[in-house]
């Protein structure tokens, strides 16, 4: 076996000056900033209140809950549970909806390829960011103090907080749109509207109906938690179950959730794939 | 200038727009039935969510007001006239904001060791044993889809009140969202270094920490990042629940009618947000450059 000759490591480092006399700032900058990291954190943890002693009782308390949680039990309340569970569903489905079914035409107006004024656009993204950076949770609450406790309230809430988020995703959709179909229907003598309504929306739509269904799925998830607030669905029994400290319920309320959650993405990844074909959303 | 369209003869058009329309009728039919099945889906969703269009129209009004209340001062007048009356509180909110966004960090920091920990265990082509596989993915989707609030409500009453449960809420729910994305990062790395150093002998700790690691750290940072821009958002309303930070004022200043603070607090949340917003965007085009934007 032939021997491999020693390298010789002056030669090298003079072939290689950038790999082995690396200047110190660009040696130093990822640890100092791990250690800067750590720094704030440590701070954090100071500053927050975090002690071993809180720490320790806490994790014990949790593992006292975690054992009064088994098993699951709802006791007599299953029935209201199921009504809530369906109540939940019902928020995430018809706020979402609503909130796809406004945004559609106001998104229009905050897209590159139709509105090119600049000066237009602006503070059509502005209001929907504006919009995005309050929470549901926040929304649920304005919405409770205008049309009272209740379901209602929830569906508003996630209404206006999905308007947002669906005004930014619609009008990049819109932009991503080719712009061969559209001049296609300008060359035979089409309108504004008819371009948007047969160059634009059968190739804009599928891509939309997909993020639908997607919000759909996610607002699963927030609908469980604006309750919290006071605005219906499941989440209600849930702050209450907690406060009143019935672990067996929380536990079985908790499931709930998750079964409906895993039901409602299953569901909806099919619909998903019939839409758009087997490709993945953006 | 003068062309001629050809024009088929009358028998193979006729059979040309026969199947035209065959086949668009099918289209309508399935189109129509999708519509109906949605609007008995909507109408039923309607009933359950106790849907009162006439509260709604009586009410609106009142949604327009409620935020013409919050940008009016208790002298009557629009609160950007006289911003230091409106933003009276700012020492205890910027205070407040500030345990927030800490809140975030801390709450991301350990989310993200946690995941770290966790992910190769997760992912597909590193796991040592597949039960281990199994059980570590259930464990990261249960903490991902309890939501963080959730466990807020409840560490609210093991630890106490105050900012140490909001920080172990979003430590958790970020482990399971960072878990999965992790574990996806590393299954889509290149396994041949991996071959390279265990073919010198090394255990499953070294293949892991000279061969997977030195290609994810990079996908690691960014999306930890971007979870600390949700958790932001996230950490604003755990004070809703007694979990420290903002979301105390806020939910206070909303329930007792404070009207012109919940604009001032809205308003500051909403520029720290951008601001955040703006910053990580900024710090992860310039630590990974522009092309690991997910």
């Amino acid at each position: 076996m032939s021997q491999l000759p020693k390298p010789d490591r002056e030669q090298l480092r003079a072939k290689y000056p950038d790999v082995f006399d690396r200047p110190a700032a660009t040696r130093l900058a990822m640890p100092a900033m791990i250690a800067g990291a750590c720094v704030v954190f440590v701070f954090g943890l100071v500053n927050l209140d975090f002690s071993p002693a809180k720490l320790w009782s806490g994790l014990s308390q949790l593992g006292w809950i975690t054992l009064m949680m088994i098993p699951p039990d709802p006791g007599s309340s299953l029935p209201a549970y199921l009504s809530a569970l369906g109540e939940t569903l019902s928020i995430a489905v018809l706020g979402t909806t609503t909130a796809a079914v406004l945004a559609l035409p106001v998104s229009l107006l905050a897209a590159r390829n139709i509105i090119p004024s600049q000066l237009l656009r602006f503070p059509v993204r502005r209001a929907f960011d504006s919009i995005r950076g309050v929470d549901t949770l926040i929304w649920a609450l304005v919405w409770i103090n205008v049309v009272g406790l209740g379901p209602f309230a929830g569906v508003l809430a996630i209404a206006v907080a999905d308007f947002g988020a669906f005004g930014k995703l619609f009008s990049e959709a819109i932009e991503a749109a080719d712009k061969k179909q559209v001049e296609g229907i300008r060359a035979s003598g089409g309108t504004a509207l008819h371009e948007i309504r047969f160059g634009l929306m059968p190739q804009v739509l599928p891509v939309i109906a997909g993020q639908v269904l997607y919000f759909i799925e996610s607002n699963t998830r927030s609908a469980t938690i604006i309750g919290i607030v006071g605005a219906g669905g499941i989440g209600l029994q849930l702050a209450e179950q907690i406060r009143v400290l019935e672990w067996q319920k929380v536990s079985f309320l908790i499931l709930m959730i998750l079964v409906a959650v895993a039901a409602i993405d299953w569901i909806s990844g099919k619909l998903r794939f019939a839409i758009i074909g087997q490709r993945a959303i953006a | 200038m003068t062309t001629a369209v050809s024009i088929l003869p009358a028998p193979q058009l006729a059979a040309l727009n026969d199947a035209y329309r065959q086949a668009v009728a099918r289209k309508r039919l399935r189109m129509t039935l999708a519509a109906v099945a949605f609007f008995a889906v909507l109408i039923v969703a309607a009933i359950g969510a106790e849907v009162n269009l006439r509260t709604l129209f009586t009410f609106f009004g009142n949604f327009v007001s409620y935020f013409d209340r919050i940008l009016t001062l208790e002298d009557g007048t629009r609160v950007w006239t006289n911003p230091a009356e409106w933003f009276w509180g700012w020492r205890k909110w910027l205070w407040m904001l500030g345990e927030t966004i800490l809140i975030s960090y801390v709450g991301t920091m350990i989310g993200a060791v946690l995941a770290f920990a966790l992910n190769f265990f997760a992912a597909q082509n590193t796991s040592p044993a597949p039960w281990l596989r199994f059980a570590t993915r259930r464990l990261l989707e249960f903490a991902r889809t309890v939501p963080g609030i959730v466990f807020a409500l409840i560490f609210v009453i093991a630890f106490g009140l105050g900012p140490m449960a909001g920080v172990l809420a979003i430590a958790i729910h970020s482990t399971g969202a960072l878990g999965k994305l992790f574990s996806e990062i590393v299954e889509n790395a290149d396994m041949k270094p991996v071959e390279g150093v265990r073919s010198t002998g090394a255990g499953w700790m070294s293949c892991m920490r000279f061969a997977v690691l030195p290609q994810v750290t990079a996908g690691y940072a960014s999306y930890a990042l971007l979870r600390f821009e949700i958790n932001v958002r996230e950490a604003s309303v755990m004070g809703f629940v007694g979990a420290g930070g903002i979301g105390q004022e806020l939910v206070v200043a909303i329930r007792k009618f404070y009207y012109s603070d919940v604009s001032a607090i809205l308003v500051t949340i909403i520029v720290t947000v951008f601001i955040i917003d703006i910053a990580t965007g900024w710090l992860r085009g310039r630590l990974f450059g522009k092309d690991i934007s997910a």
